[in-house]
């Protein structure tokens, strides 16, 4: 390891200065053998890779904004009055907290902007997970290696939406202040312990005198805390996984075709955060996010319309205002179906896409390792199971802004509802087909392309009159890559009686793997996709196509 | 008296009788009637509700019936009074266009504001209502801006939204945006609540407060207000805000993401 005390060096006199720093630090933290790891460590260039680091930048830039705020922040919901510079709220009531963040926004130095970037940062944050969980989704990222962390990442995400959440309760505005009293709604209508967790998260009667302070321990220490954490790990599997990469010439599942991480990735990653710390702060410099000035203090007996939350909680606003205000009173109880529902559904709609990969592993009876990703035409029915959930979600998202689509498109908010009502359930099942169909499309497309090349649009009259297009054959490292992904063949259930006349029993379990493998690899799932034989078969010149 | 008796007889002397006869009645009239100005008065009024009669027959009575007494197409005015006259027809609300959706909506005047006046006065003339609001009333001085704030958060946002930017409504009726809506308005708003509005009348919200309410609206929602932070995104909370975090925000990171990636370092080809 060291080389300091050998011979050699001795003879040739003094090591350099930075050779002999790198000798220390290595005597102690052993830097040699973790660079020597990691250094040369391959990454594949893409840009749908770099959408994690959009979301681990703008992390560490909430981090250090966050920072920032709670220095001016007073996380106390004790009445004070306002005596800023703000002039339309001098002489009223509000909590210290409210008051801290006029306070911030007014009269801190750089306190508005910094303040805008952490909310903005925090929304493209979000926005950044949900585009990286669907790019690792689409194309099969999360397959046998990296299931675990998917759900790392999955975890970070819903993180990320209550982190987002608790942040933007502590202004302690009227607009905050309704969100947590839509939040105490919802667990009130948990039957039987739903008025003990909602004391308890209170400490009382809403909204107490509590909630600010103990949010703000949650916002800015338990759940960053937690978050941090699971990022660490989230990189480090990515490191020990290595990065998948799209199948082309010379790559392959044995291999990452890419650069080194030092020094190019080095290079790249560093300025890339300085580009999206860049966007962003250009973004909060231009664009004004919640002006909690304007919206007031809170009050429980005053409220707004046009109250949502920020767009990642948008969907759970979404599931209440569709939601029929069913209820049903037994025995002097009431439980608040059009409350209750909602809140069942809000984990549910999220768990779908989290456990997917283990269903998809399931059908698939896969087990080996996958670090080449599919193209998502090559996967049909996963293609179109994940834009039928994103179909869900974004349906819930135009309910959570019914009012908002109604006023702005001159709309009824009734019919609005209604459309989300009905396209709850209508939408992901047109998604879903449609989605299939233009896989397939694309599949056959490919397939055409390889047996019988690019259309060239030159068009050349034959001696006899005939007009053909004339076709380009594709390159052979065009031809590698579009025949590059492998079929599954959909699974069977096999004999169900055996040699000896004696009937197996099969499982219903066993049947509906079968069944779903057939929905998967059947025929009806995908195109199969051209072989050699046919290749050559088309090529070796019968004639022209 | 001699001269006097002798002309007497003078054929002119009828006549300097009659002129002195009818400037002394003329001078004690001026004297002695003061009330003569509130006669003339009178006479404009009686005046401009004629006229309002002629307007109001030729704009209005179609659907508000010949007397204002109100038919299946619109309500009966009586009662209504002046307030509700220069609201209605001064945003340009009525008279409203036959093939109206959900709710009348606020649109272009076409009345000179005397023309309003006289309508009004024609409707004031059918019942008693709330009469049309002086500067004084609706005007900024003396007004509370935080007091109109916290009464415009308590009565009004929940359909006009924090500030006034509006709201929905069921079946596509609505709350509209206070933006740019005048001082007068929405006093005459507050008391006589059109369409969907509930009033206000000074004995529930009085008039200091509806005065209060006016100057934070003034404050918070118009051409002079201040607004730090940059653009106000519309002033529609989370939902503008968020859509423009996905489309400026996310969609700018990853165009400088496909630029970044595709600027890559090339192994040098010897």
């Amino acid at each position: 390891m060291s080389t300091a005390n050998s011979p050699e060096s001795r003879s040739r006199g003094k090591a350099p200065a930075g050779e002999r720093l790198a000798d220390w630090a290595d005597g102690r933290l052993g830097i040699y053998s973790l660079a020597k790891a990691n250094m040369r460590k391959i990454f594949p260039d893409h840009w749908s890779f770099m959408l994690g680091e959009v979301c681990m930048y703008s992390f560490i830039i909430i981090i250090l904004t966050g920072v920032y705020l709670t220095l001016f922040f007073h996380p106390s919901m004790n009445e004070v009055e306002y005596h800023g510079s703000y002039v339309p709220l001098q002489g009223q009531l509000m909590s210290e907290a409210f008051n801290s963040t006029l306070h911030i926004s007014f009269d801190v130095r750089g306190g508005l902007l910094i303040r805008q970037i952490h909310h903005w940062a925090a929304l493209i944050f979000l926005a950044g997970m949900f585009v990286h969980m669907m790019r690792v989704f689409f194309t099969g990222a999360f397959r046998k290696p990296r299931e675990v962390n998917w759900l790392f990442g999955f975890l970070l995400f819903v993180l990320g939406m209550f982190t987002g959440f608790t942040g933007y309760s502590l202004p302690d505005d009227l607009l905050s202040g309704t969100g947590v009293r839509f939040m105490e709604g919802a667990i009130l209508s948990v039957p039987i312990v739903g008025t003990y967790i909602s004391f308890f998260l209170f400490g009382g009667e809403f909204p107490g005198g509590d909630f600010v302070a103990r949010f703000y321990s949650i916002h800015i220490l338990l759940l960053p805390g937690i978050m941090l954490g699971l990022m660490v790990a989230h990189l480090i599997l990515v490191f020990y996984h290595k990065h998948t990469q799209f199948a082309g010439p010379g790559k392959s599942n044995k291999n990452v075709v890419g650069m080194p991480l030092l020094p190019v990735y080095m290079a790249k990653a560093g300025g890339f955060f300085f580009l999206v710390f860049g966007v962003i702060a250009i973004i909060a410099a231009i664009a004004q996010i919640n002006p909690i000035w304007a919206i007031g203090p809170y009050r429980p007996d005053q409220v707004s319309t046009g109250a949502q939350p920020d767009w990642y909680m948008g969907f759970a606003e979404g599931l209440i205002r569709f939601m029929p205000g069913w209820e049903i009173n037994l025995w002097g109880h009431t439980l608040v179906l059009g409350v209750f529902i909602p809140l069942v559904l809000f984990p549910l709609v999220l768990a779908v896409i989290a456990v997917y990969p283990f269903i998809e592993a399931w059908i698939t009876g896969d087990k080996r390792e996958h670090h080449i990703l599919d193209r998502p035409r090559n996967a049909p029915t996963r293609t179109a199971f994940g834009v039928a959930w994103i179909t869900i979600y974004m349906i819930t998202l135009v309910g959570g802004g019914n009012d908002l689509w109604a006023t702005h498109f001159h709309l009824s908010i009734n019919a609005v509802t209604w459309f989300v009502r009905i396209g709850f359930f209508v939408g992901p099942v047109i998604a879903f087909v449609v989605t299939k169909r233009i896989c397939l499309g694309l599949q056959r497309r490919d397939r055409d392309k390889v047996l019988h090349g690019r259309e060239t649009g030159t068009i050349k009259r034959l001696p006899h009159g005939e007009f053909i297009e004339v076709h380009e054959p594709l390159s052979q490292e065009a031809l590698h890559t579009l025949t590059a992904h492998e079929q599954y063949q959909p699974l069977e259930i096999g004999p169900t009686v055996d040699e000896n006349g004696v009937e197996r029993k099969v499982k219903a379990t066993e049947k509906l793997r079968a069944k779903l493998s057939e929905t998967y690899f059947g025929e009806e799932s995908q195109i199969p996709k051209p072989t050699v034989e046919e290749y050559k078969e088309i090529t070796s010149g019968h004639g022209h196509h | 008296m001699k001269k006097l008796s002798a002309r007497r007889r003078h054929p002119l002397a009828a006549v300097v009788v009659l002129l002195l006869a009818l400037a002394a009645t003329g001078g004690l009239y001026a004297a002695f009637a003061p009330a003569g100005k509130a006669q003339a008065d009178e006479a404009s009024q009686s005046l401009a509700i004629e006229e309002g009669k002629k307007l109001y027959t030729v704009g209005c009575a179609s659907c508000h019936g010949t007397g204002g007494q109100g038919t299946s197409d619109g309500p009966s005015l009586v009662g209504v009074g002046a307030a509700a006259v220069d609201f209605q027809v001064g945003t340009g609300r009525m008279p409203a266009a036959t093939s109206q959706g959900a709710q009348v909506p606020r649109k272009k005047n076409i009345y000179t504001q005397a023309q309003i006046d006289q309508l009004a006065a024609y409707i004031a003339s059918l019942g008693a209502g709330p009469a049309v609001p002086t500067k004084e009333q609706y005007g900024p001085e003396g007004a509370d801006i935080a007091k109109g704030g916290e009464l415009f958060r308590t009565n009004c946002a929940q359909c006009h939204n924090f500030t006034g930017k509006g709201g929905a409504l069921t079946e596509g009726k609505y709350a509209p945006s206070l933006e740019g809506v005048e001082p007068k308005h929405i006093y005459e708003a507050m008391q006589t609540g059109p369409q969907n509005m509930p009033s206000f009348p000074d004995t529930t919200m009085s008039e200091q407060n509806k005065k209060d309410i006016i100057a934070y609206l003034n404050a918070v929602n118009s051409s002079e207000t201040e607004n730090p932070g940059g653009l106000e995104l519309g002033g529609l909370g989370p939902v503008s805000e968020g859509l423009f975090a996905w489309i400026f925000g996310l969609g700018a990171l990853i165009a400088v993401a496909v630029w970044v990636a595709a600027r890559t370092a090339k192994a040098k080809k010897s």
